[in-house]
């Protein structure tokens, strides 16, 4: 584990900026005693805790702007806050700094059905979307785990994804236009109604930022037709290997899965005491295949994928007969995370994608390392791209558990890196794995990232520490890991 | 197929003043007048890897826009947002750079959304590479995505890497006789319907409309959309003519003639501008031809868009849109971050980048 972030700030500057946040917001919405502060000190990464000097409710964008000005005045660190679900540390508070919360901006401002979009301030949640939507026949199609929880601005943040972003994109394609506070408060608009817009594509930028290079205040999201009906096919395979070939198979008989999604024994396990969906609790892997469209293509796409199914050694097949049956099959693997919460203290929940062909390599060397470390792990894989989430279960309490989580983790993430992949693809990097971006990066490539973010925030104030390591603390970590190596 | 990124490097480190990138140059009437001397990107050319399983291209630079989609057709995959290539002759690294995309943008997604990684030269000639190739990765700022539509203004994209998607099963092609304002509304309306509408045109009181997907559901659309079948050659024909600008539409007054790209929300009601107007993208893009005046900029504007002097006309106010202050000041140091002597393409998008 590594240090907690803080911002060296005086004694004075603490005072002179409380005084100026109290005259902007309300006494209700400035927390500023332990008790209060004690619910924002974690994200969803619960094994990262910071206390901050203060919490604001902002209410609207003028308070933000106020807020990010007098932050920025005196060189306080400002940390934006959703729900807290993200499972990076994104949104853990930095010692002595401020944590700018969103979660009163809670309207959705407009949904124009002609146009297909959906204007919405930062603090809705992503379920609420689609709700609204719903009567015209549309929703909002990036849909994480999360999103009866997790807010837009969050999902903005970390580029969010869902299990059907394999057809229909992940945040970065389903946003049109965002109003943005940047450090300084002066406010910038970008992207537009329009499909593109003049200029470099900084919606691209902005999407994924982990909120180090502005506040969104307002987003416009595309929203997609509802299609006519759905239907999943639930395959059983007696070997992990088998079913991630069964995935290439589907994609190279030219079908792009509505949702393609894979857990392992340990996983479903977990979850059919959880949910009872129906799972086949003797498989090595089930995979769960979605078809949406009109009836007639649903059925022949469903047809087609059976038979590529049945091909690639599938031991059994079900299709959801009903909406109802549909959504069962779907709810366990939505509900994985806190399944397998409910049977150990303490998970981590790694995110790195792989090149699918990796698959078996790197589900053999996670067993291996499980052995290693002697820790379990049930893995979940949006499997259709590539993302993989190996749960690592471990128990806070008992010494030693926590680094070897992390330990394991790591390893992980860096195995990613081996294979061709990456150490995140829908979390975020956060504190979490900050280490490991030294991995992933070279020293130009990050020094590349600094440059870009002063672009946005020249003094470093939004959300420091977190996704960019510095090529110093890089020098460092790769001292160690090469220690660690010799001893290995 | 040797690798010129070292020779590329070397070139950019030695450079004294503005260095011109080239792929094949089929793009060279796109943007401000290319300037400085020219380095030619073109011979940086090959498919490095292709994986149809994973939906992943990538390929060096110089290598041309036909070989790619020759590769994926093999394997019945394509570019999903069908790059128009201006040319025989158009390199990847140029489709990528100039960010442009065809008819299956509004429903596939443009340039931006398919590029995974890149490895970029930049400004000091540092190979860097962002992104990868795989389809969610979100360590780091999203880098790749930024470079598509920066007109190599940022860095030389040496190597891409691209999604790619399966072809349609089947496509048909209807024609239905109508104005521009009931053409409009009715693309909007049917985009909100799950119709596998994959390209829609309309120009001369007629519209135009693709509809690509599963068999089934093409058929079913297509006798629920009635309208005139279009043959499938005459189709093809006339999708490839628009993608590449060889229209008739295009056509009618010489390349010296002015046309405006319009990039506008797709429910705006037909723009009062004088000369011919042609839709694309559902309504979201339209072009138009020949006026002198900067009439379309202030029209885009006002409906909340964008407008570029696209081809001809008269470039001595900028080819793209304007940008408020702040925007501009990022753009800056964005250049300068990745390009501090200001020297790759310099002026090419607007004069101070
Ligand atoms: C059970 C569970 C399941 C999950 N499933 C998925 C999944 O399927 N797919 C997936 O991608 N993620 C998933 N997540 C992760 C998480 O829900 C997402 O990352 C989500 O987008 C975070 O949203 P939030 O509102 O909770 O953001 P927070 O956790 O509050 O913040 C996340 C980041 O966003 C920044 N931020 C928040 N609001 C703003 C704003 N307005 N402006 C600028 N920056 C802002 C914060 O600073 C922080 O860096 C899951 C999490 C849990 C707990």
């Amino acid at each position: 584990m590594h240090d907690q972030i803080s911002a060296a700030i005086d004694a004075a500057t603490r005072n002179a900026l409380l005084s100026e946040l109290a005259g902007i917001v309300p006494a209700a919405a400035l927390l500023t005693a332990d008790e209060d502060l004690k619910p924002y000190e974690c994200d969803g990464l619960t094994a990262y805790r910071q206390v901050p000097l203060a919490v604001v409710l902002a209410a609207d964008e003028s308070q933000v702007v106020a807020v990010l000005r007098a932050c920025h005045r005196h060189g306080v660190p400002v940390v934006a806050r959703g729900a807290g679900t993200g499972l990076s540390g994104g949104a853990t508070p930095v010692g002595n700094g401020v944590v700018l919360s969103l979660a009163k901006f809670m309207r959705i401002l407009e949904i124009d059905p002609l146009a297909r979009t959906a204007r919405v301030q930062p603090g809705v949640r992503n379920i609420a979307i689609s709700e609204a939507a719903a009567p015209h026949g549309l929703y909002y199609a990036p849909d994480p785990s999360s999103q009866i929880a997790c807010t837009i601005g969050g999902n903005v943040a970390e580029n969010s994804g869902g299990v059907h972003c394999l057809k229909y994109g992940l945040t970065v394609h389903n946003v049109l236009k965002l109003r943005v506070a940047l450090i300084d408060g002066d406010i910038v608009e970008i992207g537009s109604a329009a499909l593109d817009s003049a200029g470099y594509d900084l919606l691209a930028v902005m999407i994924g930022s982990e909120g180090m290079l502005g506040v969104v205040l307002e987003a416009t999201l595309k929203l997609t037709p509802k299609p006519q009906v759905a239907q999943v096919v639930m395959a059983s395979f007696d070997d992990v290997i088998k079913a991630g070939n069964a995935v290439a198979d589907i994609i190279a008989a030219g079908i792009i899965p509505a949702g393609l999604e894979m857990m392992d024994k340990p996983a479903t396990a977990a979850v059919e005491d959880f949910v009872h969906a129906g799972y086949d609790l003797t498989a090595a892997a089930i995979l769960l295949a979605e078809s949406d469209g009109t009836p007639e293509e649903v059925a022949e796409e469903i047809a087609a994928m059976c038979a590529v199914l049945e091909k690639s050694g599938a031991r059994d097949l079900r299709v959801s007969q009903s909406e109802a049956e549909r959504l069962k099959f779907w709810a366990g693997r939505k509900a994985a995370f806190p399944a397998v919460g409910r049977i150990t203290p303490d998970y981590l929940c790694m995110d790195g994608t792989i090149p699918r062909k990796h698959l078996a390599h790197v589900l053999t060397r996670i067993a291996e390392l499980g052995e290693e470390f002697g820790l379990r792990c049930a893995n979940v894989f949006h499997a259709g791209d590539g993302n993989l989430h190996p749960l690592i279960m471990f128990d806070a309490n008992v010494p030693g558990e926590i680094d070897r989580a992390t330990g394991f983790g790591a390893r992980i993430l860096e195995l990613s890196v081996d294979v061709g992949g990456t150490i995140t693809g829908e979390h975020g990097v956060g504190i979490e794995k900050v280490q490991q971006m030294c991995v992933q990066f070279s020293r130009e490539e990050l020094e590349a990232f600094h440059a870009l973010k002063a672009a946005f925030d020249p003094r470093g104030l939004l959300n420091p520490g977190k996704a960019v390591p510095t090529p110093r603390h890089c020098s460092e970590y790769r001292l160690i890991g090469s220690a660690k190596g010799a001893t290995t | 197929m040797s690798d010129l990124t070292e020779q590329f490097a070397d070139r950019i480190r030695a450079a004294s003043g503005p260095l011109c990138i080239r792929g094949s140059g089929s793009k060279d009437f796109y943007g401000n007048a290319p300037r400085g001397e020219v380095l030619e990107a073109g011979g940086h050319r090959g498919i490095v890897g292709y994986e149809p399983t994973e939906l992943v291209i990538t390929a060096r630079c110089g290598t041309p826009l036909a070989e790619i989609k020759s590769a994926l057709a093999e394997r019945r995959q394509m570019l999903a947002f069908e790059p128009p290539s201006f040319g025989d002759a158009a390199t990847i690294g140029g489709v990528v750079a100039a960010g442009l995309s065809g008819p299956r943008r509004a429903t596939a997604g443009s340039v931006r959304d398919f590029v995974l990684g890149v490895k970029l030269l930049d400004g000091e000639g540092r190979l860097l590479t962002f992104g990868g190739q795989v389809m969610k990765n979100v360590a780091g700022y999203d880098v790749s995505r930024l470079i598509a539509g920066s007109l190599g203004t940022l860095g030389l994209i040496s190597e891409v890497s691209i999604k790619v998607l399966p072809l349609p099963m089947a496509e048909a092609t209807l024609r239905f006789e109508l104005p521009q304002d009931k053409a409009l509304d009715l693309m909007n309306r049917w985009a909100g319907q799950p119709l596998p509408v994959s390209a829609t045109c309309w120009a001369d009181d007629s519209l135009t409309l693709r509809l690509s997907g599963a068999g089934t559901a093409v058929e079913s659309a297509s006798s629920a959309l009635g309208g005139e079948r279009v043959a499938d050659a005459a189709a093809a024909h006339f999708w490839t003519s628009l993608r590449e600008q060889r229209h008739a539409f295009f056509a009618a007054d010489g390349d010296a003639a002015a046309l405006w790209r319009l990039s506008v929300p797709s429910i705006a009601g037909a723009l009062d501008l004088p000369g011919a107007t042609l839709v694309e993208w559902g309504g979201a893009q339209r072009w138009i031809r020949g006026g002198s005046s900067d009439a379309p900029r202030a029209a885009a504007l006002r409906v909340g868009g964008h407008a570029t002097l696209f081809r001809g006309g008269d470039k001595s106010a900028g080819v793209f849109q304007p940008l408020d202050p702040v925007t501009q000041r990022i753009h800056r140091d964005l250049k300068r971050s990745f390009d501090p002597r200001g020297i790759l393409n310099a002026g090419r998008m607007y004069p101070d980048l």
